[in-house]
């Protein structure tokens, strides 16, 4: 049992995860709160999008660590997320600020269903890879 | 109350006793219960007190707690018997379908003559036809026959069903007669039979072809010229042969080509429904009361007799005129074919056919491929959706009236109960909506507390239930609310206890003063500032004498009270603002050169209140065409600050609101907002990259939200002559609520057409009326709900419209999905409620309701669509897919969805349907014919050079253009002039208005021996033949031959003949139907700008687009 870098990495993405998890939650939060009246879109987006460049971040960064200690199978799990970050960001509209929701269009029904839908993806995707970080800090710190 | 119980309380044992009675009573006699509540009986005062009439203050009897306002405030609001005064003129023109058909146009070809008698292989015969087209018909009969509610035991409209398999032309002795008619006149066509595979039939004189451009015109030839063809007078023949005769279209080489053939008999009246006077829209709804509503009480007599007036009750039973709605002779009656018994049998089959009930003739299937004339010989009115439901859980009061089609359309008159049906359909579910339109009647009233469901705040309408008289149940959730003490007395009967009599139960448009608690802060005033554009070629452009000679002249008449407030910018490099303070001697300019960090150089003084500085005002618009003809140092300004001068603006106007009028010439090029130019000029006909269709940056956007939220709206107008990126410019205008209007290439001297266009709309956009710090919030019944908006606004809620300003110019449409089942119910609503402050600072609610049946088979939602809405609906969702997909992808989709529907129509049909033609639902039948032009409309066209800000600036309109607007945009409206006459013509204002018949937009309706006219909304094209009529060329344009006709002429010179004055009087008739202006083009035949007219044409062939006949071909094969 050895405390590598590999088991800092997990423990990092631990943490780190779970704030993820926190913007997700917020996310499908929000989206509930237009579908439902409560909140202006030019206010939620405003909470919003500040909110997008700092997920992809964290989620960038931690992959980096995985990379750098060699977990091959936990970034191949990760790659179809960040393709598709990157793919989504590339589709945003046309904005000055970072973020991707505009106000304009997130009422459309088609629109704020795939946000929707989109959140809880993320939410799982993050659930699950939250646990399987755990597993693996633990099969880390055991084994080696 | 024993009249209310049975008009309006919920279904219980005894019910259909009571309707039975009242049904066998009404029609000899009133209803005993309504004398019987009502103490003023037949000389009751007029209820139409309610309305606003100018001049007349309500002099009715003093209301208990609820009072009308009376003095109108504005002055389109007429009284509702005003309108009927066109269409009362209109049945002397409207004897029928052939009293009013006008020799041909052009000579007839003569393998038309040879369809009409020759049966054809692979298609039935004349005679044939008859039994092939019944049968499914007589099923559609049958189908028509399931109800959305059972009769009840004695219900009288039992007798109107025809029986079950029997077939629509046996009960049609009309029918009959004219099937009768068009096959005994086959044989006196003795043309010469012409295999309709030939070739294109070398007579044609504008026959279209494959190079796009019509052909030179030659001398017809010999026999051609056969004005008195022997049908003339027969009318079925007419209006199937000849006159179809003239879109039959040159066969196709290669393609199998089905000939043009009178295998339809002509429908029986019911035909191509033609309209009264046209486009003048239906008036609102009738009088607003016109006397309580009671079960079958055969209101519809009342309007039509004038206001106030009760007829006998179940006297004569006649054509019935709907209450306020245009008399329509060959559209006998919508009206409930329940409750009037006592027709003759052809009267019932005409209600039949034309009732929403939807059974008998007006389902036939209309063979596209065949019916060589599709288009109504005149123009249709919409009429409101009629129908009579009272299952359980939505009783209708049978004399409800629907609100008008011109305000509030579904794209499907039948809603499908469930989800799985709605996609079976395949036909786009939505409303079309016009809140703010000029009506010539609105009820308005005054209350103390709007009664509204306090669960989902549905405002009371005619389509809520009334449990009893102290309880009603919502028509959206269903929620059982109270009903307030106050709302149990009749303000204008004094009745009391009678809440469904009341103006909000009968009136499907209503508007309320709204109380105290309605306004987040006091009513804004109007305020208007001006931005103007004075970088050089604005300048050169001239645009500045013609918008400040308009304010001049319109300064008086700019809605709003004493309190208005008025101001001006303008801006090249620098922004320029005019001090107009009180006790100046004149206007002072100031001018900021710091644009990227624009300030207010002083706090007050820039808006002002119009009244009390009203000579600045008019001093600076005298000075300003010439002021700022060269900069302070005498060098040419050739920036355009746009951005800073809309930032500037935002300040000043954001303590107040209201509306910011920008005119643009050229392209934003300092400080912020600064754009460059996307446009590559070669590629103009090739692909668009979908990035150009879309803002380039969200500077305006951002803009136009911040103004929305300050109650700011941002009407834009551009000049251009060059790319000025509408794309992004327009997001300004989009986000806030505004409106935008194109002038392109806009010269004083070089282009007198829109000059003369800028000039009248710029009158209609400073005088109409205005509503602003609006909000538009759109309900449904539970089950329904909004997928998308389309229009000019910011979407606040799910179902809330932010609108800075509301102009009655501005549409909106909604996409509705179906979320729930609606099986237990019998009918959905949808209320569009409108919360503006006028212009005089007074908070008011405009409430529109309307009420579609449920139906739960795709055959009777195929037999009720729409199809104009249809067509506006899908062109909206046509712009959305260009902007987020590509432009081939929408016009792809706009394929389907003329394919999809019809596929799933196909499906439904019998067997002997589904081959050898292209069969759609008789109200679906112009469907392809307007995707089609929409395909060639500049917004979605391909392959044809577009300048891109035209066709952006195509798709903003599609986006907020009101349906009317838009469909003759679309598919503009083609008459021949040169032989008006006053047969069929319809007096308005004490004038002849002659109606000649609307051609297809083909170059074979057109000759070279006539005139035509070609009316697209917003322009007028006249194409002046050179064989024309020499008397015409003399008396109408004033040239003494041909070759003398000025080129290019703008104006027709009033002449006093009685030609010229009938043709002056069709043009005012045809300009009085619309709120703008639309100004008038002569083309000769020679001259060099043809292409105006003739690339309007939607049905020829082009280069790159197909013509109608080949698009139906293709739209067939992909059904197979």
């Amino acid at each position: 049992m050895a405390f590598s870098f590999a088991a800092f990495c997990y423990i990092l993405a631990l943490i780190l995860t779970a704030f993820l998890i926190f913007f997700a939650i917020w996310q499908i939060i929000a989206f509930d709160e237009l579908k439902t009246d409560y909140k202006n879109p030019i206010d939620q987006c405003n909470s919003l999008n500040p909110l997008v460049l700092p997920e992809y971040a964290i989620h960038v960064f931690y992959n980096l660590l995985f990379l750098w200690a060699w977990e091959w199978l936990t970034v191949l799990f990760n790659i179809p997320l960040l393709a598709y970050n990157v793919y989504r960001y590339s589709k945003r509209p046309v904005m000055s600020g970072p973020g991707l929701y505009d106000p304009t269009t997130i009422m459309n029904a088609d629109i704020l269903s795939y946000c929707m839908k989109e959140g809880w993806a993320k939410l799982a995707f993050y659930l699950i890879s939250f646990f399987y970080y755990l597993y693996r800090m633990i099969y880390v710190l055991v084994t080696y | 109350m024993p009249g209310y119980n049975q008009q309006a309380g919920p279904p219980k044992p005894g019910y259909s006793t009571n309707q039975s009675n009242l049904n066998a009573g009404q029609a000899t006699l009133p209803n005993p219960s309504y004398n019987g509540t009502l103490p003023a009986g037949p000389n009751m005062p007029p209820t139409n007190s309610m309305t606003r009439q100018p001049g007349a203050p309500f002099n009715g009897p003093s209301m208990p707690m609820n009072h009308i306002v009376t003095p109108p405030t504005n002055p389109n609001m007429q009284p509702y018997n005003a309108v009927s005064v066109p269409h009362s003129a209109s049945p002397s023109k409207y004897q029928g379908p052939q009293s009013n058909m006008q020799p041909l146009a052009g000579p007839p070809l003569p393998n038309q003559q040879g369809q009409n008698a020759m049966p054809h292989n692979g298609s039935p015969g004349l005679h044939g036809s008859h039994t092939g087209v019944t049968p499914p018909a007589s099923q559609h009969g049958g189908i028509g026959d399931i109800r959305y509610a059972p009769p009840l035991p004695g219900q009288q409209f039992k007798s109107f069903t025809p029986p079950p398999g029997h077939p629509p032309n046996s009960h049609s002795p009309g029918l009959q007669a004219m099937n009768q008619h068009s096959s005994n006149s086959t044989p006196t066509h003795p043309g010469v039979l012409h295999p309709a595979s030939q070739g294109t039939p070398t007579h044609s004189i504008y026959a279209p072809t494959s190079t796009g451009a019509p052909p030179l015109m030659q001398p017809p030839l010999p026999g051609q010229q056969t004005s008195n063809y022997p049908a003339m007078s027969q009318p079925s023949s007419m209006q199937t042969g000849q006159k179809g005769g003239i879109i039959a279209p040159p066969p196709l080489s290669g393609q199998q080509y089905v000939p043009p053939q009178n295998i339809h008999p002509p429908p029986p009246m019911s035909g191509p429904p033609t309209s009264g006077p046209q486009m003048s829209g239906p008036p609102m709804s009738g009088p607003p009361m016109s006397g309580p509503p009671m079960p079958g009480q055969p209101s519809n007599q009342t309007m039509a007799q004038g206001r106030g007036t009760m007829p006998p009750p179940g006297g004569e039973q006649k054509m019935h005129q709907q209450p306020g709605q245009p008399q329509q002779p060959h559209q006998p009656q919508v009206s409930q074919p329940s409750a009037f018994g006592a027709y003759p049998p052809q009267m019932q089959n005409l209600t039949n056919s034309m009732g929403n009930m939807g059974m008998g003739d007006a389902n036939r299937p209309v063979n596209l491929m065949q019916e060589t004339r599709i288009l109504p010989p005149q123009k249709t009115v919409e009429l409101p959706l009629r129908f009579e439901t009272n299952a359980e859980g939505m009783l209708i009061p049978p004399n409800r009236k629907n609100c008008n089609p011109e305000v509030l359309r579904c794209t499907l008159k039948r809603i499908p109960d469930t989800k799985d049906l709605l996609g079976k359909v395949k036909l786009p579910f939505g409303l079309v909506v016009h809140p703010f339109r000029d009506l010539t009647s609105l009820p308005v009233i005054s209350a103390g507390t709007i009664v509204r469901c306090k669960r989902c705040r549905t405002y009371i309408n005619p389509f809520v239930s009334f449990l009893d008289e102290r309880r009603w149940r919502c028509n959206m959730c269903f929620g059982v609310n109270e009903t307030p003490e106050e709302f149990l007395h009749h303000p204008v009967t004094k009745t009391y206890g009678q809440p469904h009599t009341r103006p909000e139960c009968t009136n499907a448009t209503i508007e309320f003063i709204a109380p105290q608690e309605y306004m987040l802060r006091p009513p804004q005033p109007a305020v208007y500032l001006f931005l103007m554009d004075v970088s050089h070629s604005a300048v050169e452009s001239g645009y500045l004498q013609i918008v400040c000679d308009a304010l001049l002249d319109n300064l008086e008449r700019l809605p709003g009270d004493k309190r208005t407030r008025i101001g001006f910018l303008t801006y090249n490099g620098t922004v320029h603002f005019y001090r107009l303070s009180e006790g100046l001697a004149q206007p002072q300019m100031i001018v900021v050169s710091d644009i990227d960090d624009v300030f207010l150089p002083t706090p007050e003084n820039l808006l002002v209140n119009l009244h009390e500085s009203k000579d600045l005002v008019q001093d600076l618009l005298h000075q300003l065409p010439t002021i700022h003809n060269v900069d302070a140092e005498g060098e040419i300004d050739t920036y355009s600050a746009l951005g800073a001068a809309l930032e500037v603006a935002k300040k000043l106007m954001s303590p107040f609101g209201g509306r910011v009028t920008v005119f643009q010439q050229a392209i934003p090029s300092i400080g912020p907002g600064t754009l460059k130019s996307r446009e590559d000029p070669n590629s103009r006909a090739g692909q668009i990259p979908t990035a150009n269709l879309n803002p380039a940056t969200d500077f305006y956007k951002k803009m136009a939200l911040d103004c929305s939220a300050h109650q700011v709206a941002i009407d834009m107008f551009f000049f251009n002559s060059q790319y000025i990126d509408i794309a992004t410019l327009s997001c300004s205008s989009r986000f806030s609520a505004g409106d935008l209007h194109y002038y392109p290439s806009l010269h004083v001297q070089h282009n007198p057409m829109e000059v003369e266009r800028l000039k009248n709309d710029l009158e209609r956009y400073l005088t109409r009326k205005i509503g602003f710090e609006a909000v538009m919030r759109i309900r449904c019944t539970k089950g329904l709900s909004i997928h998308t908006f389309h229009g000019n606004f910011f979407v606040r809620s799910t179902d809330l419209l932010s609108l800075a300003n509301v102009s009655p110019d501005s549409g909106y449409a909604v996409n509705l999905t179906l979320d729930e089942p609606l099986t237990d119910q019998s009918a959905a609503c949808v209320q569009a409620a409108l919360l503006y402050t006028t212009s005089k600072g007074e908070r008011r609610i405009r409430v529109h309701t309307m009420c579609i049946p449920i139906v739960k088979t795709t055959a009777e939602i195929h037999n009720n669509v729409d199809c104009e809405a249809v067509v506006a609906l899908l062109a909206k969702m046509g712009v959305d897919r260009s902007v987020t997909a590509s432009l081939q992808d929408a016009r792809d989709a706009l394929l389907n969805a003329v394919i999809d529907p019809l596929k799933a129509y196909k499906a439904g049909l019998p067997q002997s349907m589904t081959v050898g033609g292209l069969y759609v639902p008789k109200c679906l039948r112009l469907f392809p014919l307007y995707i089609q032009s929409l395909l060639k409309h500049p917004a979605f066209r391909a392959g044809v050079s577009t300048r891109l800000d035209d066709r952006v600036f195509s798709m903003i309109n599609f986006k907020m253009q009101p349906v009317g607007y838009f469909m003759q945009d679309v598919h503009p409206d083609l008459y021949r002039v040169d032989d008006l006459n006053d047969e069929g013509a319809v007096t308005v204002g004490g004038r002849e208005v002659p109606q000649p018949d609307l051609l297809p937009l083909s170059a074979e309706s057109i000759s070279q021996y006539g005139c035509f006219l070609l009316d697209c909304g917003w322009r007028m094209f006249l194409l002046v033949g050179r064989q024309s009529p020499q008397a015409f060329i003399k008396n109408v344009l004033g040239a003494p031959q041909f070759s003398n006709i000025e080129e290019p002429m703008y104006s027709i010179p009033e002449l006093e003949n009685p030609t010229s004055e009938l043709f002056h009087s069709f043009i005012e008739w045809l300009r009085e139907n619309r709120p703008h202006h639309a100004p008038i083009r002569v083309i000769r035949d020679d001259s060099r700008d043809r292409h105006l007219f003739f690339s309007r044409l939607h049905q020829d062939r082009t280069e790159s687009s197909m013509s109608l006949q080949e698009f139906l071909i293709h739209v067939q094969q992909k059904l197979t």
